[in-house]
Formats: C-alpha cells, structure tokens, sequence
C-alpha cells in the first residue's frame, strides 16, 4: 500500500506531484451479490468501480490537440485500475472482467472523455492485470451533477463470453461539475449472478484474438 | 424470529482532496456501507416487530466493521458517522425505524462507546431511490465542521419486499469546513452534545 499512497499524494498537487491529472475527489464502490430471486450465488458475484472527478484542462474553449487529456487517461488507467482492484480485495491477475466510462460537465466536449478512454487508458490497466486481450467496453456522456454512468463490462480476455455482458452503474451526486470529468473502472472476479443464457463460456476462452 | 436474509451488499469510500479552495494535507473519507435485506413484514400489517431488531445485530456490526475496514481498518480515525433506511414498498416506514438500535449499535459498539446520537433519516422508495444519510460528530452533536451527508442508494433496490439499510461514517470535518460554531477540539464530551 505503501506505494499507492505515493500516487496518492503525488496527483493531489502536493510537492513531489507527479501526476498531470488534478483530481479533486476518487470514490470507489464495491457490489457483491448474494442471492438473486431468492436463489443462493455462491459463491457471491462481486464486481468494483473506481471513479475519479479531474479538472478538465480544456473545459470552456476548443483545444485542437487533445494530448494532455490522453496523458491523463493513461495515468488514470493505472490508478484507477489499482484502486478497484484493491477495493475488491483480489489478486489483479484473477480480475474477470473490465470496462469503462467517462462524463464530461458542460463546459467540456464529448471528444475529452474519448481523449481519456481511448488512446492511451487501456495499456496500464492491463499492465496492472496482467492481461487483457479484449476490447476494454467502454461509455461516455456529457452531464451534470449526478448523471448516472454505466459502465458496460466484458470479459478481459474473450470479448464473446456471454455470461460477463454486463452493466456498472455509478454516479456521484457532486460531479462532474462543469469544469470536470468523472472518469470510471470497473473490474469484476465473476459473471453476472446466475448466468444461464448460452454462448460461450470462460471455461472455452482460447484467448487468442481478444474475442473467443 | 425472522432471519436477516442479505441479497446483495454495496460498499462505498470517497476521498476527497479539495473543493475548488487548498488541497487538504489530510483528505476527508466518508464511507457508506449498505444492505439490501428481505423485509420480513412486507405485504401485510404486523403489529409485533420489535424483535427483528435483535436479528439484526449482527448484521450492524458487520457492516460497521466493513466501513472501519474501507477507510483504513483503524477505528481511531473515525470522527462522523450516520445511518438510514430505504423501505419497499410493500412495507412500513416503521420498519426502517427498526434500524435504529442495531445500526447504531454496531458503531458505537466498534467505536470505542462514541457519545453522540447516530444521526439518521429513513424513507419508503422504489429500486434506485437514493437517501442523503446525516452524518455528525461522533462524541457531539453540535459539531458544526463535522455536519455532513453522504448520498446513498442502489440502482436495483430495494424491491417492494426489500429494505435498504445504510450505515455511514468520515475521517473529518467537511474539507473546506470554515463556518464557526463548536469545534472538535472544544468538546467536553459529557453529554454527546457538545
């Protein structure tokens, strides 16, 4: 842990700051499932998401190179990625499934949350698993305060499992203000509770090209 | 006596730096731990219920040791805390209300015997209904840097037969807290008030 507090100290702009991103608050949420239509899930499905509110650096005016807010996105991609895996108390390397979103406040544009999500997100988020040959799922919207995000999860490995198709709702009721972004990982160690609709299955994974 | 019958447990931990003014040396945590139970009563008009709230004894300490976990696993740090319910709809007001002792009890217990009242509100509401629990100063009430609330709720609870039960505590005051009033190093402590 002793490492993560460096990260900690270093983004909040305390001497010694490493970090580009200027992150006002970081929430985490951790859901476990223990029954679902009075039957029993055992063992109980749990899944995390930890979400950071930024500053937006390019909230109010057309900035024509994104870079700085890729830059965030790959710092992001790493903590983020720590911080719910911690969250859900497991090994990084037994995460199942992964996804993704982000919310951009009103004084900012839907091409910031795809600056932070897209080019450069991804690598440190399978650097901290392990692995991670599928398409990380991803959402993004612009809102205000409390807008509602859904993270869309799938399997890390084999993007086809279709007992991991699901859904993370978070939100925040203070953010993103307008000069901000929410930003969100979710990491899971399971499926849905109860899956029984056919496809293939985690046991099948040949883990080749991301999809099957 | 009706078992505690726990669908799904949600816990949450915000850390927050700054609110537009200096970046806190010290960020303030608040974490909300919540239950999503059956709700035993639902459906009909049962005049004895007082006895549910022994059943959910355990229940309150495990999620106040579940929180005391999330924000660090030192009970020392611990300065505010509240608590709330969210009901189906096919139960009673009255049956959030029976989270008054067990929830509050959890803390205190775990909390090395904390003075104040467990600030609290409760609701009925359908699946995705959020509740902004109280939060206060643990040893008094009149606190006024540690008077805060932190919004809770779960995007599929409760159904109409379920009972959301909430449970919250924070690390400090509110981050940029400069309002006056009584202060946590003037408490006396004797009361639970001031």
């Amino acid at each position: 842990m002793a490492n993560e507090f460096d990260i900690y100290k270093g983004h909040t702009g305390i001497p010694g700051n490493r970090m580009k991103a200027k992150i006002r608050k970081i929430a985490t949420f951790v859901e476990e499932t223990c029954t679902e239509m009075g039957r029993p899930v055992q063992p109980p499905t749990r899944r995390a998401a930890a979400v950071a509110v930024i500053e937006n650096p390019c909230a109010g005016k057309y900035v024509e190179d994104l870079t700085e807010l890729m830059d965030i996105g790959e710092e992001l991609g790493e903590l983020l990625t720590q911080r719910a895996v911690t969250a859900l108390g497991i090994l990084a390397n037994t995460v199942e499934s992964y996804g993704k979103a982000a919310a951009v406040g009103e004084n900012g544009e839907l091409e910031h949350a795809a600056a932070i999500l897209h080019p450069k997100l991804g690598t440190p988020v399978r650097r901290v698993l392990g692995k991670g040959a599928a398409l990380i799922p991803s959402s993004k919207k612009r809102g205000g305060l409390g807008v509602v995000l859904d993270i869309p999860v799938g399997h890390k490995d084999a993007a086809f499992v279709r007992s991991h198709f699901d859904g993370m709702e978070v939100r925040l009721n203070d953010a993103p203000r307008a000069n901000e972004i929410m930003v969100a990982i979710a990491v899971t160690d399971s499926g849905r509770p109860l899956p029984r609709v056919g496809g293939l299955a985690k046991d099948q994974i040949k883990g080749e090209d991301g999809l099957h | 006596m009706p078992e505690v019958r726990v669908r799904k447990r949600l816990t949450t931990v915000e850390e927050i730096f700054h609110e537009g003014g200096p970046i806190a040396s010290t960020p303030l945590r608040r974490a909300a731990a919540l239950a999503v139970i059956q709700n035993p009563y639902a459906g009909r008009y049962v005049p004895d219920i007082v006895g549910f709230m022994d059943d959910l004894r355990p229940l309150g300490m495990e999620m106040a040791s579940a929180l005391i976990s999330a924000l660090g696993g030192n009970a020392q740090v611990i300065e505010g805390y509240g608590k709330g319910a969210i009901v189906g709809s096919a139960g009673e007001l009255e049956h959030g209300a029976l989270w008054h002792v067990p929830g509050g009890y959890g803390m205190r217990e775990l909390l090395g015997g904390a003075k104040a009242i467990v600030a609290s509100t409760k609701k009925v509401g359908g699946p995705g209904t959020r509740l902004d629990v109280p939060v206060t100063h643990i040893n008094a009430s009149y606190v006024r840097s540690h008077f805060d609330a932190m919004e809770v709720g779960v995007t599929d609870a409760p159904c109409s037969d379920e009972i959301v039960l909430a449970l919250v505590m924070t690390t400090g005051p509110r981050v940029h807290a400069r309002v006056g009033g009584l202060k946590a190093s003037e408490i006396k402590g004797e009361d639970g008030l001031r």
